[in-house]
């Protein structure tokens, strides 16, 4: 499973990547391949608020249908459209095209709440 | 939990594996869509070695079957196969099965894997004399071969001439030097085989349909695709569209209910039922807003609930979400605009005709 270097990870398998305040988020390489083929997904309004891991998506496969958490609290600035027709996209390439939402993040403090990819790694052997 | 004679293989394809009703089974290979995609157009290969299996023999077994079940046994030579309802007293469905007439007085019970001990306790607490019951469910392994390829895969490993073996009939022979019985019956709508035989002789017939599959494309399929395509076809699932508190006619079965044969479980008051009639339908719609419908989900018309749906997927073949549901009767027909209440928002919802495709 591929667990990128420069991202931040959620114990939810949501992975987070920070530049300048902003934050993209989507879900990682080992989550896309437990939930298999991803057939709709639902993202939140741009400008609603969240708090750090509270729900914000869904995501479905044939079988399941998942809430996803934001690994971090802010406001929505940017959501996904190409999710919207091609779902698959999160199965395809969940760590670039398979991205979710883009988040101002309220605060960076938070982050430290989270893993780094080696922190990630160990937790998903501990998992297995 | 219970596993199949096949689980170690399913584990080294690498296939997801969950509990289905006390079972360890393989929900996916490669993925839901793409199997589910083999099978309608080429060949999959199912375990299913967690159905169970009955037998039902002796002097009184026809009038024992008959009184069990829904359907009319009556109508069977021995090589044929029914699919029936069996039913209680009250009309709710102990479980939807298939009748094998293996004999003048022999009878195979096929049943589904999490009913297996509800059933055989029902059938044992209804025995009559001249009758033998045997619970021969470990005594099977089953794989179900489905799709278009399925009859140039099989007929290269048996004697037995599969043109002549028609729907809802079967065979006892040998497939791959193996004893087993050859069933031309299907979860999946296609062209299909089902195949049962003794536990210790599955891996084998698995490697012998895979090496000579391999040029039709043949792929191993799980229990999610099995799910996606039954569902396409209407197919009741057990647990799902029919249960106990639902009974045959209002489920769509009513084709496999004979209310004019000798006096059955259930006769009584689904006679009752049919003069009454139906208030509501197991019908299949399609989700015309954005959503999947899913089991348990509220159907709403004019802000009203108006019923629920039972089972729900996107369809692989249609690429558009489908679902199965009881609806109140008037509003059970093709076209009629519903919605499906997902996560409190009413979704945009259309009565169609079934079969899906």
């Amino acid at each position: 499973m591929a667990v990128p270097k420069e991202f931040l990870y959620s114990d939810d398998h949501e992975w987070i990547y920070v530049s300048e305040g902003e934050a993209t988020i989507g879900i990682t390489d080992h989550a896309q391949s437990e939930l298999g083929d991803v057939v709709f997904v639902e993202l939140p309004e741009v400008g609603k608020e969240y708090d750090q891991f509270e729900d914000f998506a869904v995501i479905e496969s044939v079988k399941a249908v998942s809430d996803i958490y934001l690994p971090v609290g802010g406001k929505i600035i940017e959501i996904n459209e190409e999710l919207i027709d091609q779902p698959e996209l999160i199965n395809e390439d969940p760590y670039d095209k398979g991205w979710l939402v883009k988040v101002e993040i309220a605060d960076e403090a938070e982050l430290d709440n989270l893993m780094d990819s080696e922190e990630y790694e160990e937790y998903l052997e501990e998992g297995e | 939990m219970n596993k199949t004679p096949l689980t170690q293989i399913h584990h080294d394809l690498g296939a997801k594996m969950i509990d289905f009703g006390g079972w360890e089974m393989p929900v996916q290979y490669s993925g839901i869509i793409s199997e589910h995609r083999a099978v309608r157009n080429q060949c999959g290969i199912f375990d299913v070695s967690h159905m169970g299996e009955i037998i039902i023999r002796g002097e009184k077994a026809t009038s024992f079957v008959q009184k069990l079940i829904a359907n009319n046994a009556a109508r069977l030579q021995t090589g044929g196969i029914l699919y029936t309802p069996m039913c209680y007293p009250d009309g709710g469905i102990v479980d939807d099965i298939l009748v094998y007439r293996t004999g003048d007085k022999d009878y195979l019970l096929v049943v589904n894997a999490a009913n297996t001990d509800k059933d055989w306790q029902w059938i044992q607490k209804n025995r009559i004399k001249g009758v033998e019951t045997i619970n021969v469910s470990d005594d099977y392994a089953q794989l179900a071969l489905q799709g278009p390829a399925s009859r140039d895969i099989l007929q290269q490993l048996t004697e037995i001439n599969l043109a002549d073996l028609v729907y809802y009939n079967f065979k006892e022979g040998k497939v791959a030097g193996t004893k087993a019985l050859l069933s031309r019956t299907g979860y999946t709508g296609e062209l299909g085989y089902e195949i049962y035989l003794s536990p210790e002789d599955a891996v084998n017939l698995w490697e012998s349909l895979f090496s000579t599959g391999e040029d039709y494309g043949l792929v191993p399929a799980g229990l999610g695709a099995r799910d996606t395509l039954r569902l396409e076809k209407k197919y009741c699932l057990y647990g799902n569209d029919i249960n106990e508190e639902t009974n045959p006619l209002e489920a769509g079965l009513g084709w496999t209910v004979d209310l004019t044969k000798e006096d059955f479980f259930g006769k009584e008051r689904l006679l009752k039922i049919r003069e009454e009639g139906l208030t509501r339908i197991l019908a299949g719609f399609k989700v015309t807003g954005r959503g999947i419908p899913r089991h348990g989900y509220k159907i709403t018309a004019a802000g009203k609930e108006v019923g629920e749906v039972t089972s729900g997927s996107f369809s692989p073949t249609l690429e558009e979400n489908i679902g199965l549901g009881y609806i109140k009767k008037e509003l059970a027909e093709p076209n009629q605009k519903l919605s499906i209440l997902i996560r409190g928002r009413e979704i945009d919802a259309e009565v169609v005709k079934t079969p899906f495709v």
